[in-house]
């Protein structure tokens, strides 16, 4: 194989047939909000827990569109449910009841 | 017919003459089928919590109730709480009338009843066949003799016709209330239940129906200003041919329903609360939302509805159902999802803790069952140890006070600057322990129901703080001066939110502000006021440099500002909704501005005031810290 200087690592790869629309409409019902995301990151620029490790709400939302929520899991562990992130969302989404929601709805395997 | 010639018992035949020799008629087996089942389904409950509660818990609870304090306690609130129903009267006296009529005036005709048999008839009391219905039914097994009515029995006459009475205006104001509740102070009232029904007609029957029966038996076994005018009505009526042995039946058959069916009705309160006061006075506290203590608690609950014209949700009809007074009911009922429902939708501001006339506190149960959801949610707190801030102090050197801003004042800022500017100006030395960003406190993590994440975090932040060697912790978030309070334990240092501690500074000279032509009203924030009961050191420092006006709730009565984190699920429309409420509230005498000392309120007002179009002149939203901070100047 010709080599460019570049390649695909497979983490970046997006698998959307990993995607479950079951669990993803299940917690859309449980929280609507989640729909409303736009992807601004205002809720990562404030995390207190974001401070420490590497940790985004924004993230875990694209990670679960994009069949990978073990990922966002991984993520939402740090949090400490603080509630700035929803003192600061333009889009009024309900963050705390969506981190939640996504560890009971994607947590049970 | 009573006549007024008062002679002594000891020089003629006894007075009262038990008339039915074998002290029983078949009249009173609905009674009796009423209230055995009744007691054996108490004494059955009553086991079942105390050996539901754990060990340790069950010891507190008996060594409470030999320790004088604990007995004090347990004696002025079984009076007023469940006799007289002090708290009503405070709030309500017309409400507060009708439940003592029924509750004290009822407790009254029994212990009456009990004591005129043991008087006059005691071989009917003590371990007999009768001992259980003939207190009850005295007037109709005993025949006065009308020539010896003692100065003692007028006066028992008299008494039990007095109670009799007092409970039957109280009947008629809660029959009344039915129809127009708003009359007694009550916007809303509980949609009662099928128990609940058949509990309350047969309740309201039962002493019409003693009325009745006592009035037609008068003649026989003597009675006062009430059933003897009403017996010579009978008379006029119906001649000599008196209905007896029907009333009696009728009062019977009413009082037996109500004890069959009050275990499933609002009325197991009666005694539940008994057992509730003195679990909680022992200090026990629930730790699942309906086993255990928590069950005498949720059976405690009177279903009054007062908690529903307290929840601020209520702003909106629809938000109704998820009051207080209906979560206990599923919970009663074991409907686990609307207990979820209901459980998440709560904005935690405890207001229908602070006004229950029982003192049910519904806001731990929601948090109980929160937990019993969201404790197994997996964490990842490894990065704790290192995230946290060190201040280690040298011997001796350590700063007079250790100011912890919190995650939400570093979304307002203002507040910190005003902290900052005021500790400078009274010359404070301080440490600003999350000045590059702290972790959270941990109390929303225990309003989410998840008390083992919340306990990781507290211990972090406990280090650093027993490490700064300050003797004074300075917060400027209500959030986390309730659980530095409560739940972190620390020894020897001074827990203090900041409107305490300026309002200390104030009051020593060390920091003199300026008064200001100013009318500011103060808001209350839930966890501060109800919360951590400060009421008074804001409005003291306040009170110093301007006028304070009053708004239409203050105190324990104060609205949530909407913006609580203690809801999970209420949304962002309804949120505005509690946050209109609050700010007209807070507006009742123009304000120029609105106090808070809470940087959630103070975003939430703000915002709201910001999105109202009908006020005539805004109104400035500002942080208790910031109008301390312009009244000392620059």
């Amino acid at each position: 194989m010709v080599d460019f200087g570049f390649g695909l690592v497979p983490s970046s790869r997006i698998n959307l047939d990993l995607f479950d629309k079951q669990k993803y409409e299940e917690l859309a019902s449980v929280e609507p909000d989640v729909r409303k995301c736009m992807s601004c990151g205002s809720c990562t620029a404030v995390c207190t827990a974001g401070n420490f490790v590497t940790t985004s709400l924004r993230e875990a939302i694209e990670s679960i569109h994009n069949g990978q929520p073990g990922k966002a899991l991984e993520m939402l562990g740090s949090c400490q449910l603080c509630g700035k992130c929803a003192m600061v969302c333009p889009r009024g989404i309900n963050t705390r009841h969506l981190i939640l929601s996504i560890n009971k709805i994607y947590g049970k395997i | 017919m009573i006549p007024m010639s008062f002679i002594l018992a000891a020089q003629a035949a006894p007075e009262v003459i038990d008339r039915i020799p074998s002290g029983y008629n078949h009249f009173v087996i609905p009674f009796c089928v009423g209230i055995v089942f009744f007691l054996i389904w108490i004494t059955v409950g009553c086991i079942r919590i105390l050996l539901n509660i754990p060990h340790s818990d069950r010891l507190r609870f008996w060594k409470s109730l030999v320790s004088p304090v604990t007995i004090y306690k347990n004696l002025r609130d079984l009076f007023c709480d469940c006799l007289f129903h002090v708290k009503i009267w405070k709030r309500k006296p017309l409400l507060g009338y009708m439940h003592s009529a029924i509750a004290f005036g009822w407790f009254m005709l029994i212990l009456l009843g009990h004591i005129e048999v043991a008087l006059f008839v005691p071989k009917r009391l003590g371990i007999s066949r009768s001992a259980l219905f003939y207190p009850i039914f005295y007037r109709f097994f005993v025949w006065m003799n009308p020539g010896h009515t003692t100065l003692r029995g007028w006066v028992f006459f008299f008494l039990m016709d007095f109670f009799l009475l007092y409970v039957l205006s109280g009947i008629a104001l809660a029959v009344f209330k039915r129809f127009r509740s708003l009359a007694l102070g009550m916007k809303h009232t509980t949609k009662p239940s099928l128990a609940d029904r058949v509990a309350l007609y047969s309740l309201w029957l039962i002493f019409p129906m003693r009325l009745l029966a006592e009035s037609f038996t008068a003649d026989l076994s003597g009675g006062s200003f009430l059933t003897i005018p009403v017996n010579h009505l009978w008379h006029l009526i119906f001649g000599d041919k008196l209905w007896i042995m029907p009333s009696w039946w009728c009062y019977s058959i009413c009082l037996g329903l109500f004890f069959a069916v009050m275990p499933f009705s609002r009325y197991m309160h009666i005694l539940t609360e008994v057992l509730w006061i003195l679990l909680r006075n022992a200090g026990i506290k629930p730790n699942h939302p309906r086993k255990g203590v928590a069950e005498a608690e949720i059976y405690a609950c009177s279903s009054c509805g007062l908690c529903l014209d307290a929840c601020p949700m209520n702003v909106q009809k629809k938000n109704l159902k998820y009051s207080s007074v209906y979560f206990i009911r599923f919970l009663r009922r074991h409907n686990e999802r609307k207990i979820n429902d209901i459980a998440d939708k709560c904005l935690m501001c405890d207001k229908c803790h602070a006004l229950c006339p029982v003192g049910v506190d519904a806001p731990a149960l929601r948090r109980a069952q929160r937990a019993t959801v969201n404790e197994s949610i997996a964490y990842d707190y490894s990065y704790l140890g290192s995230a946290v801030p060190v201040h280690t102090a040298t011997e001796g050197n350590a700063p007079e006070v250790m100011y912890f801003a919190g995650c939400m004042s570093h979304l307002t800022p203002r507040i910190i600057k005003s902290v900052e500017k005021v500790f400078n100006a009274a010359g404070v030395s301080y440490v600003f322990a999350d000045e590059g960003g702290g972790i959270c406190c941990g109390r929303p993590l225990m309003l989410a129901g998840r008390n083992d994440a919340a306990a990781k975090t507290i211990a972090a932040n406990k280090k650093m703080i027993e490490e700064s060697g300050c003797r004074t912790l300075v917060l400027s978030c209500p959030i986390c001066f309730k659980i530095f309070k409560e739940e972190y334990g620390l020894k020897g240092v001074n827990v203090v939110h900041y409107t305490q501690y300026f309002n200390e500074l104030i009051a020593s000279g060390r920091l003199k502000p300026s008064m200001g032509r100013e009318r500011l009203v103060y808001h209350d924030p839930c966890e501060l006021g109800r919360g951590c009961n400060v009421y008074y050191e804001p409005r003291a420092a306040l009170s110093q440099l301007a006028t304070l006006v009053k708004a239409s709730k203050e105190y324990d009565e104060s609205l949530c500002c909407g913006g609580s984190l203690g809801s999970l699920t209420l949304d962002t429309r309804d949120r505005a909704k509690i946050s209109e409420t609050a700010v007209s509230s807070l507006m009742v005498n123009n304000p120029d501005k609105i106090v808070t000392a809470c940087p959630l309120c103070l975003k939430t007002f703000s915002e709201s005031v910001a999105n109202s179009t009908h006020q005539v002149s805004p109104v400035r939203v500002v942080d208790f810290a910031e109008a301390i901070s312009e009244s000392i100047g620059n």
